[in-house]
């Protein structure tokens, strides 16, 4: 029994992902080496590279600022809606990033009127970098608010107001106190929204428009090289993404475990 | 008078937490703000450390009106009961906390630090992170960062809530000891009677949100103001008697009562001796 139990997590580990991990990794090779590389330096693979490692960062930056503050608003403010905006936080897990996609095509299409003011100031949402990068917070942006409002929850307000019973202003006790003790947290919620941006997809295509050059991000290039029937360029690419995936995974690991120390300390 | 409360009252939407609260604070004095859990002696000391704004009322630090001045600009140390120490940073760090805040030389911080290090009898532990102490050093640590900075007075919320009965007992008679050699004046907020009437050179016994009676320990001991004092402060069993000829009777014993009238009923409290 306790064999068959064992058996059977292999079994569902190997077609789930040691399976296509392992087919997917020989497959990028399979052309050999230089068909590997060539396929990863093709001008339209490192333009999606480029663009996805673009959308990464912005929404990186975005995500750890925007994330922080309102982690320490949700966490430490009393204020009309509080429960409103805590409960709708976890909206983006549960809806589809195809529906987040389209709701930004409704918002800024060129019927409506934010569209229409946008476009008459010259300024491109839609099919351009602005949306890619919008869609992309719109799924990503559960990820350090979720990790940081409990933590903070559970570190308490004590050793804030201690600070400034020192003679510490806001900002000090944010850089000397708050900080330090999100540190890991902070790095984890982080990694999730790299690894999620790297990866994203259905938003962005939506969105994007797919433009070759233009507006193809990594994973879409992905898919379009899969549609023509370039296997070895989307294989290549593909175990591109899936190696920066174990880079990131190996930092999450790390990083999990930094913060549960630091909490038990 | 180095602390001053005037008419302080603090109200949490519909909760009364403090209600006119007056009562002043004699330089280098010691003294206790006693009385149950929920009677508002915590928010009055979190009030006097500019924690919480009051609702009316006025509070004097050193002379000065402080309602209008920050928690930072009131130059008060506070202890919290559950030490709230900076974990990331060492022992040292945590009493170098506000020297460098306030921006004091290096080597003046050092010596500081390593001055009270060795009051608190924490002396080799400076390098410590505070998850590495016990309870006991971890709120002598909460004490030795409170008084770096030379505060002008030093608030002590339940400051040994936290720590075991053993170490409780330690804590106070070291509390004493540190007050006597310091003279800082200090408030300290206590549920425990016991320890209160032992630290404290006056208590101010509070009872939901109102201050019930100021005084030594003797006097509160001795001269309860009301039933509430007499019951909260030692043990004491109470009876109603009757008023006749000067003389209250309670079953077949008789006490003198001058100056009640004949036919008032009177509680009459026993203490062990």
């Amino acid at each position: 029994m306790r064999l068959l139990l064992i058996a059977t997590v292999w079994l569902y580990f190997g077609v789930l992902l040691i399976g296509p991990i392992a087919y997917l990794s020989a497959q990028s090779f399979g052309e050999g080496v230089a068909a590997f590389w060539q396929e990863i330096t093709r001008p339209e693979a490192v333009h999606g590279f480029a663009l996805t490692a673009e959308i990464t960062a912005i929404v990186l930056v975005a995500n750890v600022v925007l994330g922080t503050i309102t982690a320490l608003v949700l966490a430490r403010q009393r204020f009309i809606g509080r429960t409103l905006l805590s409960g709708i936080i976890d909206l983006p897990f549960a809806v589809s990033p195809v529906i987040a996609g389209f709701m930004l095509i409704l918002l800024f299409g060129p019927e409506t009127i934010l569209g229409t003011l946008l476009g008459a100031a010259g300024i491109k949402v839609l099919f351009a970098l602005p949306a890619m990068v919008l869609a992309t917070l719109f799924v990503t942006f559960p990820f350090v608010v979720r990790e940081l409002t409990p933590l903070l929850q559970t570190i308490g307000a004590e050793s804030e107001e201690a600070a400034r019973t020192l003679g510490a202003n806001e900002w000090q006790v944010f850089l000397r106190v708050i900080l330090p003790s999100l540190r890991w947290g902070l790095i984890y919620g982080a990694t999730l929204t790299v690894a999620r941006a790297i990866g994203e997809f259905g938003a962005v295509l939506v969105v994007s428009g797919n433009i070759l050059m233009l507006t193809q991000t990594a994973t879409l290039h992905i898919y379009q090289s899969y549609v023509d029937f370039n296997y070895v360029a989307a294989n290549a690419v593909a175990f591109t993404l899936l190696a920066i995936s174990f880079g990131i995974l190996t930092v999450l690991e790390i990083a999990r475990a930094r913060a549960a120390a630091a909490q038990q300390a | 008078m180095k602390i001053e409360v005037r008419g302080l009252s603090k109200r949490f939407g519909s909760v009364q937490a403090v209600s006119d609260v007056s009562f002043a604070v004699r330089e280098g004095e010691l003294l206790g703000l006693l009385g149950p859990s929920g009677s508002g002696k915590t928010t009055v000391l979190r009030l006097i450390a500019g924690l919480e704004t009051p609702t009316s009322g006025e509070i004097f630090i050193d002379g000065r009106r402080v309602n209008d001045l920050s928690v930072q600009q009131r130059n008060i140390g506070f202890v919290f009961q559950h030490y709230a120490l900076f974990k990331h940073l060492t022992v040292f760090d945590n009493v170098a906390f506000g020297l460098k805040i306030k921006k004091w030389r290096r080597s003046d911080a050092g010596a500081r630090v390593a001055e009270l290090l060795r009051l608190m009898g924490l002396e080799g532990l400076g390098h410590r992170y505070p998850h590495q102490l016990s309870g006991g050093q971890r709120q002598r640590v909460a004490i030795a960062r409170a008084l770096a900075p030379r505060p002008s007075v030093l608030l002590l919320d339940e400051p040994f809530g936290a720590v075991d009965a053993k170490v409780r007992q330690e804590l106070r008679e070291w509390l004493i000891r540190l007050h006597d050699e310091l003279n800082v004046t200090s408030l300290y907020v206590t549920h425990d009677q016991e320890e209160a009437m032992e630290v404290s050179d006056r208590i101010i016994v509070f009872a939901k949100g109102r201050l019930e009676q100021v005084g030594s320990p003797a006097e509160v001991y001795e001269e309860p103001v009301s039933e509430f004092v007499a019951r909260f402060i030692g043990s004491m069993n109470i009876l109603e008697g009757e008023v006749k000829d000067g003389l209250v009777r309670v079953g077949s014993l008789e006490f003198p009562a001058p100056g009640f009238q004949d036919g008032q009923r009177l509680l009459v409290g026993f203490r062990p001796y």
